[in-house]
C-alpha cells in the first residue's frame, strides 16, 4: 500500500517533551478525580502512567533499531514478545479458567500470524517493519484484549451454569456439546466490543489511527482509508483470537471422561 | 403392584469406595451392592447420597475404591455410552432454552433413539400438550417432570434421580411419586432414588442403601434396612 500522506507526515510534526510532560496534567486530574470520589484508583494511575512512559519509550526506542535494521527476522522477535506479554497480561483477567497460559498464547501467535499474513498476501500491506511492526502491535493488542474479555466471561459462564451443563453431560453429550452455549456467549462478548465500535467510528468517535495521522498532517481520505484498513484488519484479529481461546480453554474444565471438574481441580 | 426383581442380581457395585472434597471425606470406605429394581438411597443433608449417585454414571470418578455396573468396572463402559443407559436426573431442574419439545429431540438425538414425545411426557407425569411450552414458563415441578421425560426421551436402562421432589410442594411431589410407580409398571427400568425422606423411601423403594457421615449404615432390602 502507498500512503504518501503517511509517509509525508511521519516528518510533518514535532512533539516536544515539554508538550509530553503538560500532557501530564490531565493524569493529575484523573487522579484527584479517583481521589475525590474515593475510587481508590490513584495508585493504579501513577502505575500506569510510569508503565506507559517507560514502556513507550523502550518500544520506540526498540522500533527504531528495527527499522533501521530493516529485517524482518527483528519484527518476528519482536511480535513473538508481544504475543508473549499479551497472553501473560489476558491471563490474568482469566483467573477463572483453569491453565489459560496455552490456549491465549496460541490465540494470540494465530491471531497476528493469520491476520498479519493476509493483509501481506492480499497486498494490502508490503511485508517490511514499517507497517508490520505497528499493525503487528495493534492486531496483538486487540487480540489480547477479546481473548481476555471471552476468557473471563466463560469462567463466569461456567461458574453460573454448572448444573446445566453436568444436565446435559448426564444425558451423554460431549463437553463439546454440554460447553457449545457457553463458548457461543463468550466468543460473542469477546467481539462485541469492536464490532459495536466499528458500527459507530466517525459517529461518535474517532479512532486513534485516524486521529493520529489527521494530527500528523495526513490528508483525511488516506487518513480514512488506512483506518477502515486495520478496523478490518483488527475484527479478523479479535474473531479469530477469541474464537481459539475459548476454544481450547473450555477443554480444560473438563476431564478426559467428559466430567465437569471440581471448581479449582 | 410392584414388580418382582431378583435381588440376588447386581446392578450396581461398590467396594471400598472413598472422596474427598476440599479435604473433607465425603465417602468413606463405602461397600455396596444395588440390585435391579428401586433403590433408596437414604441419610441426612451431606451424607453423600448425591455424591454417590453421581459416581454411578460417572458424572465423578472415587478418589478410591471402584463402582462395578452388571459386573464390569465403570471405566471399562465409554462415559457417553454409560450415561445414555444409565440416566442421570438432576435435583434441580436444568433444562437446556427452548420448548420441552426441543429438549426431548435433543436427548432422544445424542441417545439415536426415535422420539414418542407424547409417550415419554405421559410416563413423567405430564400432558403431551407440554410439548410446545418454552421451558422458562413452567413451574419447577413441571419442569422436574420434563427433565423426567427427557431422560425417559433416551431410553435408558436404570434412572438415577436425585431428591427429585425435594423442591416441590405436595400435590406437585404426589405426581412425581406416580409417574415413578407406573414408570416401573410400563418398563423394565430400574430406579436408584436419592432421598432424604424415609417415607418417600418406603414409597418408592424395594431396596435400601442408608449412609451416615459418608459411611454405609445399612444396606439391603426395605424391610429390613427401615424396619
Amino acid at each position: 500500500m502507498n500512503l504518501p500522506g503517511a509517509a509525508s507526515a511521519a516528518t510533518s510534526i514535532q512533539v516536544d517533551l515539554w508538550q509530553v510532560a503538560a500532557s501530564l496534567a490531565l493524569v493529575a486530574l484523573a487522579a484527584a478525580i479517583s481521589f475525590w470520589r474515593r475510587a481508590g484508583l490513584e495508585r493504579d494511575i501513577a502505575v500506569a502512567t510510569v508503565r506507559s512512559i517507560v514502556q513507550l519509550t523502550l518500544v520506540g526506542y526498540a522500533i527504531k533499531l528495527i527499522f533501521e535494521a530493516d529485517t524482518i527476522w527483528l519484527v518476528l522477535v519482536l511480535l513473538s514478545v508481544m504475543v508473549l506479554f499479551g497472553a501473560i497480561t489476558a491471563r490474568h483477567r482469566a483467573t477463572k479458567v483453569p491453565r489459560s497460559f496455552v490456549p491465549l498464547l496460541i490465540a494470540l501467535g494465530l491471531a497476528g500470524a493469520c491476520t498479519l499474513g493476509l493483509v501481506v498476501a492480499l497486498g494490502i500491506f508490503e511485508p517490511t517493519p514499517r507497517y508490520l511492526v505497528p499493525v503487528g502491535g495493534m492486531v496483538i493488542g486487540n487480540a489480547m484484549t477479546a481473548s481476555a474479555v471471552a476468557l473471563d466471561r466463560l469462567g463466569d459462564e461456567v461458574a453460573g451454569s454448572r448444573a446445566r451443563i453436568e444436565a446435559t453431560l448426564a444425558l451423554g453429550a460431549t463437553a463439546s456439546e454440554a460447553a457449545m452455549p457457553i463458548v457461543r456467549r463468550s466468543l460473542r462478548s469477546g467481539m462485541i466490543t469492536l464490532v459495536d465500535s466499528t458500527k459507530t467510528t466517525g459517529l461518535i468517535f474517532f479512532p486513534g489511527t485516524m486521529v493520529g495521522m489527521l494530527l500528523a498532517g495526513a490528508e483525511p481520505t488516506d487518513a480514512v482509508r488506512l483506518q477502515l484498513i486495520l478496523l478490518y484488519v483488527l475484527l479478523g484479529s479479535v474473531a479469530i483470537s477469541a474464537l481459539v481461546a475459548t476454544g481450547l480453554a473450555y477443554r480444560n474444565f473438563f476431564t478426559p471422561a467428559q466430567q465437569l471438574r471440581e471448581p479449582g481441580a | 403392584m410392584r414388580r418382582r426383581w431378583d435381588h440376588g442380581r447386581v446392578l450396581f457395585e461398590l467396594r471400598e469406595v472413598g472422596m474427598s472434597r476440599g479435604g473433607r471425606a465425603v465417602l468413606d470406605s463405602v461397600g455396596a451392592r444395588i440390585p435391579p429394581g428401586a433403590t433408596a438411597i437414604v441419610g441426612p443433608s451431606g451424607s453423600g447420597k448425591s455424591t454417590l449417585l453421581r459416581l454411578l454414571n460417572r458424572l465423578a470418578d472415587p478418589d478410591r475404591g471402584e463402582v462395578a455396573y452388571r459386573e464390569r468396572p465403570l471405566p471399562s463402559y465409554e462415559p457417553l455410552a454409560l450415561r445414555r443407559e444409565v440416566a442421570l436426573v438432576p435435583q434441580l431442574p436444568a433444562l437446556l432454552e427452548g420448548t420441552v419439545e426441543s429438549n426431548l429431540v435433543y436427548a432422544a438425538g445424542l441417545a439415536g433413539e426415535e422420539l414418542d414425545a407424547g409417550r415419554c411426557l405421559r410416563l413423567a407425569g405430564l400432558d403431551p400438550e407440554f410439548a410446545a411450552r418454552d421451558v422458562a414458563k413452567l413451574s419447577v415441578g413441571e419442569q422436574q417432570r420434563a427433565m423426567l421425560g427427557r431422560a425417559l426421551a433416551q431410553r435408558p436402562k436404570v434412572l438415577l434421580l436425585d431428591e427429585p421432589t425435594s423442591a416441590l410442594d405436595h400435590a406437585a411431589r404426589d405426581a412425581i411419586e406416580a409417574a415413578l410407580a407406573e414408570l416401573r409398571r410400563e418398563l423394565e427400568i430400574s430406579l436408584v432414588l436419592v432421598t432424604h425422606d424415609p417415607e418417600q423411601a418406603r414409597r418408592l423403594g424395594d431396596w435400601v442403601v442408608r449412609l451416615e457421615g459418608g459411611r454405609v449404615a445399612g444396606c439391603g432390602p426395605l424391610e429390613q434396612v427401615l424396619a
